[in-house]
């Protein structure tokens, strides 16, 4: 038992260590695909993040940019604003490593927080609506967001927040802090659908009266899934923020919402692996695509339009794909009679 | 006499003008085999929404094992240890067998969110207890064999059975079965009979059954409350119920004319 806890530990330090590497080689291959690189490891975590809410417990939200947006703005704010007047404290300088460091974690988890108390707010509602009423709502939420700050004068109005310090990018750190986070959303997801406390999301999503006939407080759940999903998703607008170190709020209009929600059924509803998938075809996608120039987006759209109509059900559908299948699989075929 | 496990008193149920549900009174003992039956739409799976809080009455009061369960919600009844199955089957259709049965075990279970998504080891734990314990459930109920496929896939007579084993994972007290038999052949309606005998001795529930066959109910149950037009017109044994004029009345119609 521990030592499966320690393997996973260890497996996650092992990955970071990997990614320092990775960020330290960022310095050797031009700015542009570093952005690239980063872009997708956002849109990863962000589509990851809304799968927790649309695939795994069958919320079909919309406004995933406006939790984006919240934690973008928040952790901004906190770099912006709030760390000039306290950058005298020795463990918080920004430009010294322990600074940055601590710096990054805490606007994080600064972004983070303000995204899930905005994910619980938006919870309350989903208790009542379901299928595309829902969906209307999210979507009028995550426009709400962004009217809020586009008429906000304290983050700059339309104009947003420019000058963050580049606490990410600095050092060559950006792709470690994207991926790192990345890959912990990316293993906390998998935890939470591989437990049976996780079977009770898909089981909300399966058929919310029978969920609650065998005792599961649909209402709890529904609430978990936007607030960790949120959560999620303020920690990646936090990363962007600092990786861009400009941000204005029409970063977070409607467009970002429904790509966000077009890699969640591009890859599969419910698939994590699906998920992480999609959102780096579509991120990179139209960077391949530049070549083509004013063809792009017909191309682009185009590819969409073929995916779906060949595979309806995503990429991956509902399946995963992890070492344990690999294992699964091999058991089967050892095992021999049952059919799958 | 040893105090009853459910207590319905006076229960009415209105939707707008429509009672569908007027003045019911039902009295279950523990241990005991009870059947509802009446023709169509004379209330019967209304009552049932009222007994596991789906619905809550208009007038009058359901006690449970004890506790008033009017204000209480589907899952916190579920949780007093009354479990039920649907008229029309609702199997969380794109999982497996076995995992639909983890989930009902599930309730029983301290594991919490957090310990979830950092998988503790006491979750691994917990997690691999429910496992043993949903396929153990599995077996007595001879669904072993399909433990892995997908609830959607299964035979018609094999989902109704995987019901009962999600609904008996809660650990119930009363178990409701809304028409098991619906849709089932002669030869699965054996088979059922057999294994609602078989359930009630081996987990020790009690059970109240909804069904229309005849054949069903008069074999099984020891007691019978028929239902006509949301009340309550007859109660009693096999024998009283199928020479009772009323229920005579209610299913074949008046014989009088006008």
């Amino acid at each position: 038992m521990l030592r499966g806890t320690f393997v996973r530990f260890l497996g996650f330090a092992f990955s970071l260590a990997l990614l320092l590497l990775v960020s330290k080689g960022a310095a050797y291959i031009k700015d542009y695909y570093v952005s690239v690189i980063v872009t997708c490891g956002i849109y990863v975590i962000l589509a990851v993040s809304l799968n927790l809410i649309n695939g795994i417990t069958g919320q079909f939200s919309i406004g995933h940019a406006g939790f984006y947006a919240v934690g973008a703005y928040v952790g901004a704010s906190w770099s912006l604003l709030a760390l000039p007047r306290i950058a005298d404290t020795p463990l918080l300088k920004i430009g010294t490593p322990v600074g940055d460091t601590i710096n990054v974690i805490i606007a994080i988890i600064l972004g983070a927080g303000a995204a899930a108390l905005a994910g619980f707010v938006v919870g309350i509602p989903s208790l009542r609506l379901r299928g595309d009423y829902l969906a209307i709502v999210t979507l009028g939420f995550g426009e709400v967001i962004r009217v809020i700050f586009l008429n906000m004068d304290a983050v700059g109005a339309a104009r947003g927040l420019t000058g963050i310090p580049s606490i990410v990018s600095n050092h060559d750190m950006s792709i470690f802090w994207v991926y790192g986070v990345a890959i912990l959303v990316i293993m906390l997801s998998k935890n939470l659908i591989g437990s049976v406390r996780g079977l009770s999301f898909l089981a909300v999503r399966e058929d919310e009266i029978a969920a609650d006939a065998m005792g599961v407080n649909t209402t709890r759940v529904k609430v978990t899934a936007f607030v960790l999903g949120s959560a999620f998703a303020g920690a990646a607008g936090s990363l962007y923020a600092h990786f861009a170190t400009g941000i204005s709020p029409d970063v977070f209009d409607m467009n970002t919402s429904i790509i966000i929600t077009t890699m969640v059924v591009l890859g599969g509803t419910g698939s994590i692996t699906g998920s992480v998938l999609a959102a780096i075809m579509l991120t990179a996608l139209p960077e391949w695509l530049r070549f083509l120039q004013d063809y792009r987006m017909v191309i682009f759209s185009t590819t969409l339009i073929v995916m779906m109509l060949t595979r309806p059900q995503g990429i991956f559908g509902h399946r995963e794909i992890s070492f344990a299948s690999f294992k699964r699989r091999k058991r089967a075929v050892i095992g021999g009679g049952e059919a799958p | 006499m040893s105090p009853s496990l459910l207590q319905v008193e006076n229960v009415t149920k209105r939707f707008g003008g429509l009672a569908a549900v007027s003045g019911l009174n039902i009295n279950i003992q523990e241990g005991e085999l009870v059947g509802l039956i009446g023709p169509n739409g004379a209330g019967k799976t209304t009552a049932f929404n009222l007994l596991t809080g789906v619905y809550d009455p208009s007038e009058g009061n359901i006690v449970f094992d004890g506790n008033s369960i009017n204000p209480l919600k589907p899952y916190q009844v579920t949780k007093l240890g009354m479990a039920r199955t649907f008229q029309n089957i609702r199997l969380f259709k794109e999982l497996t067998s076995l995992e639909n049965v983890k989930i009902a075990c599930n309730l029983r279970s301290k594991s919490g969110l957090f310990a979830a998504i950092f998988r503790t080891p006491s979750m691994i734990e917990n997690d691999r207890e429910i496992e043993q314990k949903s396929l153990d459930l599995l077996a007595a109920l001879n669904l072993s064999h399909v433990a892995s496929n997908r609830a959607g896939d299964l035979a018609y007579g094999l989902q109704r059975r995987l019901e009962i084993a999600r609904a008996l994972a809660t650990q119930p007290k009363l178990l409701l079965l809304d028409e098991p038999a619906a849709g089932m052949n002669p030869q699965e309606k054996q088979e059922l009979r057999e294994l609602i005998q078989d359930i009630r001795t081996r987990f020790n529930v009690t059970i109240m059954l909804i069904e229309h066959d005849m054949k069903v109910v008069m074999g099984l149950c020891e007691r019978i409350y028929v239902l006509d037009y949301g009340q309550i017109i007859a109660e009693g044994s096999p024998e009283d119920i199928r020479s009772n004029p009323k229920v005579i009345a209610a299913y074949l119609g008046q014989e009088e004319a006008e």
